[in-house]
Order: structure tokens, then sequence, then C-alpha cells
């Protein structure tokens, strides 16, 4: 009946998707709580029991906090550094690059075609000891003679920034793209000079662009553990290398569980913060 | 307002702006006097927006100049000219209620108190107790007030408009027409009005220019303009006209005497843009009467028999289409002023009519071709409505 099948349509088309949704994230995520909260004294190769161990929050964060204060740090230091690279970038490309717009936007895409782990192998060549930047501010002396780069904060910051740069350009590049041009020069007629039609009517409009590209941005680089793992040393860990190193090399999954729910409760707050500020100051 | 005139003369001098291949404004010369409502009327495309835009500052001429007064503005970028726009499309700005998108002016030149001024602007055009909308949340009618209260504010000394009533329905823009009209005698401000509606530029403006293909065709006042068209593309453009193409064969004393399809017509010489050759001789569909025979036709008026093949009534007048002897088509409208019966479409009529409503203009170099696109038989099909 063409009656019933219209009801059910919505249904039908929600259907492959919420079962994904189902299979590959809420049960994972069940698993993991329930993973949190499993005795720490079991092992992979005994099985764990479920006793209930909400300890094992206290214990991680007592352990680690260190770590999620500096990938929060780092994380939030790479989005600012994305945010005033990509945003001029984004504006450029958006506004000012006319026919080269695409071709400008492909540049931006480009990177993301090899895997992140080849690129941030790449930063490692270019910020080696002996390498061409190093060698460069030694020779201007921003560097002391035997300072280096690599296995530094200032590699693992620098690769975050350019691992999810294009996070961020897009979605400011797509909300200024749409922008109505004519508001700006409504805006030039109306007095304002160059940087007040920037100020009050270019950068208010662009805003939702801004708000998706920092979460974009944020969200993953706080969680990211190649960086880390590649330039940085041990000193510079980030919380996911705990949660890398829980699961795979301590093979202690309660807490590597407990650190996960953490991140992504954390991550989950400060998210809808942002939001709802946001919300505010545009409605 | 410190000067005792706010609105300034605009001048604009053999202004010019060419996109790639496309002259868009073409050695325009026009002076609009201060404190008067102008109307740039013309059909689109035709350069319009252009010539707005250059005086804003938002193109660049290709050549020209622009003076306000005395003072040359050609170079200055538009945050320094004393010129406001309200644009066609309104352009508010949506992330700005309807109180910050009319004190957007004033803000950013830095004014301290825009309270007071702003407030009396949504006063002037109608909208208090609106400052907290969104403009998403205003009617079409509503947005163009703010539109106008927001370039209004500033006290430019030229305020351009260009469309401003072109996205309203037709009551509406007759109600905005009129409240334009008293704003513009309120503020004092020179008006520059953009419109392709020729009833709306003689309804608003002081002076209309008429402009085609990037040039001023004729410049002067509304009555001046329909009464005396300078060009077969004014007098077709602003309102209707019956156009016949015939040349000159002579004068008979302070009149200038043309022939057209095997007959004799006569204009007064002051009534003629060309003296000699090739011409048009026109006549306004409401100038014409209509007889059933050529005996009936008064003395001293000139006559053009035919058949009627249309009759529209619309009320206040009835517009006969009239298939003369040689094939060509004329307009006749009749007054509903209770004296003239209805002729039936198929009827033989006469139409006539007084050499003094006639007009000559130029219809260009014999054997060439005149401005607009002439029916082979002489009547010009007409754009626009004629005045009721
Ligand atoms: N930015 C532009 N680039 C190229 N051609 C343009 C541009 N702006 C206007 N034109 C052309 O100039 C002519 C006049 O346009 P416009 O001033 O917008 O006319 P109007 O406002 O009278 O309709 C048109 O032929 C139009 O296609
Ligand atoms: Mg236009």
């Amino acid at each position: 009946m063409s009656g019933t099948y219209r009801r059910l349509l919505p249904y039908l088309l929600v259907l492959p998707g919420g079962l994904w949704l189902v299979v590959f994230f809420l049960l994972p995520a069940v698993q993991l709580v329930a993973t949190s909260l499993y005795d720490p004294a079991g092992s992979l190769a005994d099985g764990y029991a479920m006793t209930w161990a909400f300890g094992n929050y206290p214990d991680a964060i007592r352990a680690y906090w260190a770590h999620f204060g500096r990938s929060f740090g780092y994380a939030g230091l790479a989005t600012a550094l994305a945010l005033l690279l990509g945003y001029p970038l984004a504006y450029v490309i958006a506004l000012r690059a006319g026919r080269w717009q695409h071709l400008l936007l492909v540049c931006v895409v480009a990177p993301m075609f090899t895997s992140f782990l080849v690129r941030t192998l790449a930063w490692k060549a270019i910020l080696a000891d002996t390498g061409p930047v190093v060698g460069l501010l030694r020779e201007v002396h921003l560097l002391a003679p035997d300072g280096r780069l690599l296995a530094s904060p200032v590699a693992v910051v620098t690769s975050l920034t350019y691992g999810y740069l294009p996070f961020m350009v897009l979605p400011i590049y797509a909300s200024l793209q749409r922008l109505d041009r004519r508001l700006l020069e409504a805006a030039r007629d109306l007095n304002a000079r160059p940087a007040q039609v920037f100020w009050t009517v270019t950068l208010p409009l662009s805003r939702p662009g801004v708000v998706a590209g920092t979460l974009l941005t944020v969200i993953p680089a706080s969680g990211d553990y190649i960086s880390a793992e590649l330039l940085g040393t041990p000193r510079d860990y980030m919380i996911g290398n705990v949660i890398d190193a829980a699961f795979l090399v301590r093979l202690d999954y309660p807490q590597g569980a407990a650190l996960s729910v953490l991140l992504l409760l954390v991550i989950l707050v400060l998210t809808i913060g942002y939001l709802r500020r946001g919300a505010e100051e545009v409605g | 307002m410190e000067s005792a005139q706010p609105g300034a003369r605009l001048r604009l001098i053999e202004l010019t702006k060419r996109f790639g291949g496309v002259t868009a404004v073409d050695q325009l010369d026009l002076t609009v006097a201060a404190g008067t409502y102008f109307a740039l009327l013309g059909p689109s495309g035709c350069g319009k927006t252009t010539t707005l835009r250059m005086v804003a500052g938002l193109e660049e001429p290709t050549r020209g100049r622009i003076l306000l007064d005395e003072e040359e503005i050609t170079e200055l970028r538009p945050y320094r000219r004393p010129v406001n726009t309200v644009f066609q499309s309104y352009a508010l700005f949506p992330h700005l209620d309807v109180f910050e998108n009319v004190a957007f002016g004033l803000r950013r030149r830095g004014v301290p108190d825009v309270t007071e001024q702003v407030r009396a602007m949504l006063s002037l055009v109608q909208l208090d107790g609106y400052d907290r909308r969104r403009p998403a949340q205003l009617s079409g009618g509503q947005q163009q007030r703010v539109a106008l209260a927001r370039a209004l504010v500033n006290r430019p000394r030229v305020l351009l408009l260009d469309e401003p009533l072109g996205a309203l329905d037709l009551t509406l823009r007759r109600r905005m027409q009129l409240e334009l009209k008293r704003i513009q005698t309120e503020v004092g401000i020179t008006f520059v009005h953009v419109t392709h509606d020729q009833e709306e530029a003689m309804t608003l403006a002081d002076t209309v220019a008429v402009m085609n293909n990037g040039r001023i065709e004729q410049l002067g006042t509304p009555a001046e303009l329909y009464e005396f068209p300078a060009t077969a593309f004014v007098a077709t453009f602003l309102g209707r006209s019956n156009l016949l193409s015939g040349t000159v064969v002579g004068r008979d004393g302070d009149d200038v005497l043309v022939e057209a399809y095997g007959q004799r017509f006569s204009v007064p010489v002051i009534r003629a843009r060309r003296t000699a050759g090739a011409v048009l001789l026109g006549i306004r569909p409401e100038k014409l009467r209509l007889v059933g025979t050529v005996d009936e036709v008064p003395a001293g008026h000139q006559a053009v028999a035919g058949i009627v093949t249309d009759a529209a009534y619309l009320g206040t007048s009835t517009q006969y289409l009239i298939r003369t002897g040689w094939g060509g088509e004329f307009s006749v409208f009749v007054a509903a002023d209770g004296e003239a019966r209805p002729v039936p479409v198929g009827a033989t009529v006469v139409a006539h009519w007084h050499p003094r409503y006639a007009f000559l203009l130029d219809g260009g170099t014999p054997g060439g071709t005149p401005a607009v696109p002439v029916d082979p038989a002489g009547a010009v099909p007409a754009n626009g409505v004629g005045p009721r």
C-alpha cells in the first residue's frame, strides 16, 4: 500500500545509517565504558571481571593529568595557529583568488591525499638537526648552535597545526564563499574603511565557518598521538600516546578505556560550552 | 547640517565605464541640481546601476569626472564620499538588528551617541518600535524602509537609489513612491533614483534623464519629455507613440511639410527636431480622435484612415488598434468621458489630430535605420503604458 509505504519510508531511509551507528559507534562506546569499569587486577590473558571499578577514573586522572593538560595545551595552541594561518588563506581563496580559486583549494586539500603518518615523517626530515630549517635558524642565531627543533614541543605543535590546517581552512572558506558580496559593498558605502568592513561584516558573517573549523581542528588534535610519537620525546607525550600505550604496550585495558572515556567527556563538555557561547553571541 | 543646503549638486563629466569590450556607460554628461529629485530612467542593461556605482565609488570609471558641488570626488574611496546608496537588494546586514543596521554608518564614523538620530530616522520611515527586529523578520516593504533609513541617517549630500521599489508589489510601490517624495521634500537631500518604470520616474522626479545604451537620450521635466520627446527611443519608452517614417518635402510658414506613405502631413517647426531629410512623425495615441468618415474631420486637422482591428476597454479609456491603408498600425486611446461611443472591431474609421500635438524626430540618414526598429508600415509598438 502506498500509504503504508509513505509512512514507513522515513524509517527505511534512516535504517542503514542507524544500524551503522549502533554497530560501529554505540556498541563500541558501551563496551568502552564497560571496559573502563573492569577490575584493573585482571589481564588480557586471564580475562577481566566487571567489578564496577569506578576507582579507575581517579587513578587515571592522578597518573596522567599532566598529559591531559599538555594535550589540550598543544591542541589549543595548534588550533589558534591554524586559525591565524587558515583564516587569511581561506579569505584570499574565497574573495581574492578569482580564477585561481579552485586550484588553490586543491592545494589545500592535496596533502590529505597522503597519510598523516607519511606527512609527519616528512616533517621529521624537514625539522631534522641537519635539515635546512634548523640550519637557517642557527645561522641567524634564533637557535643556539646546539639547539634543535625535533624532539620538542615546537615540533609537535607545528605538526599538529599543519596536519589539521585543511579542517580549519575548508569550513571558513565555505562560509566566506557564501558571503553576499553586496553586503561588503553596502558596508563600504556606509562609511566603513576596509578594516572596519572586515571586523564588522566579513568576520561576524563567517563565524559559523570559524566555529566549525575550530572544532574540527581542536577535537582530532587533542586526541592525536602520531605527532608527539614521531616528533617529540616522552616529555611531550599527549594523552593519545598514553592511551595508545595503555592498550598496546602495557595492555592495561581498563585504564586505557577510562582515559578514552575521560577524553571523550572533556571534549564533549568543551564543545557544548563553545557552541552555546557562540550561539549566544550570534543570537 | 553645516551648509544651508543639505543636498549637493552632482555633476558627471564625460563619465565612461568599459567592462572589457562592453561600454556600459558612454561619455555621460549630466548635472543634477542640488536638492532635487532626479530620476535616471532606462531599460535593463542600459548602464544605470554602473553609473550609480561610479558615483558611490564602488566602481572605478574608465574615464571622466564626478563632482559634488565644486569638489571632485572621482578618486575618493567610497567611505570618504558624502554619498550613500539604497541598494536594489537592500543589502541589510543579517547579523545586525534594525537599530544596528541604521546605526552602522554613524558608528563607523565614530559618532558618539547615535540613539537619538537612529530613533528619529526610524520614525521618519515609520518604523518606530522595530529597533530590535532582525532584517529576516521584516516584510519587503519594511526592509526597504530600513535600507532607506540606513542610508539617510548619514545625511549624505546625495542619496542614490537603485531601483529601490523594484521588489515591491504594485500597491506598496505606489505608497512608497509617495513616501519617498515626502521624505525627499522633508530632508532636502539630492535624490538620484534609478528605475526602468517610466510611471515611477514621472511620479517622483523633478527632472528625468532617459538613458539608453550607456548614454542620456534626453533630460527634462516629465512633461517636457512626454510632450516633446527628443528621440524615437524616448517617444516610445516614455509612454507610447505612433511613429510614421517620412521625408521632409518643404516648409509652409511655421510648419514643416512631411510626406509619408503617399500622404502629406504638417508639423509646427517648433515641434520639429529635424527639418530636412528622413524624419519620424510622432503622435501620442491619446491625442488622436476617431470619426467615421473623412468629412467629419475638423478643419486644420490631419487624418489617417483605417480599420479597427482591436478594441480594449480599460475603464478610464478604450484602446483601439487601427490598421492603416498602407498596412501600418495606429494606437488610439479614447478617453471614457461619456461622449465617445464604442467603435466595433472591423469598422472603418478615420483617426485625426491637430498638428500642434505632432512632433518630428530624426529619422536617420536617408536609407539608414532610425534609432529604434520601426515597423516597416510606420507605427512603433511601445513598451510603456500611456497615462490614463
Ligand atoms: N561587473 C561587470 N562586468 C562586466 N559587465 C558588466 C558588469 N557590470 C555591468 N556590466 C554590463 O554593463 C551593462 C550595464 O549594466 P548595468 O549598469 O547593470 O545596467 P542597468 O542597471 O541599467 O540594468 C550591461 O551590459 C552589463 O552586462
Ligand atoms: Mg541595475
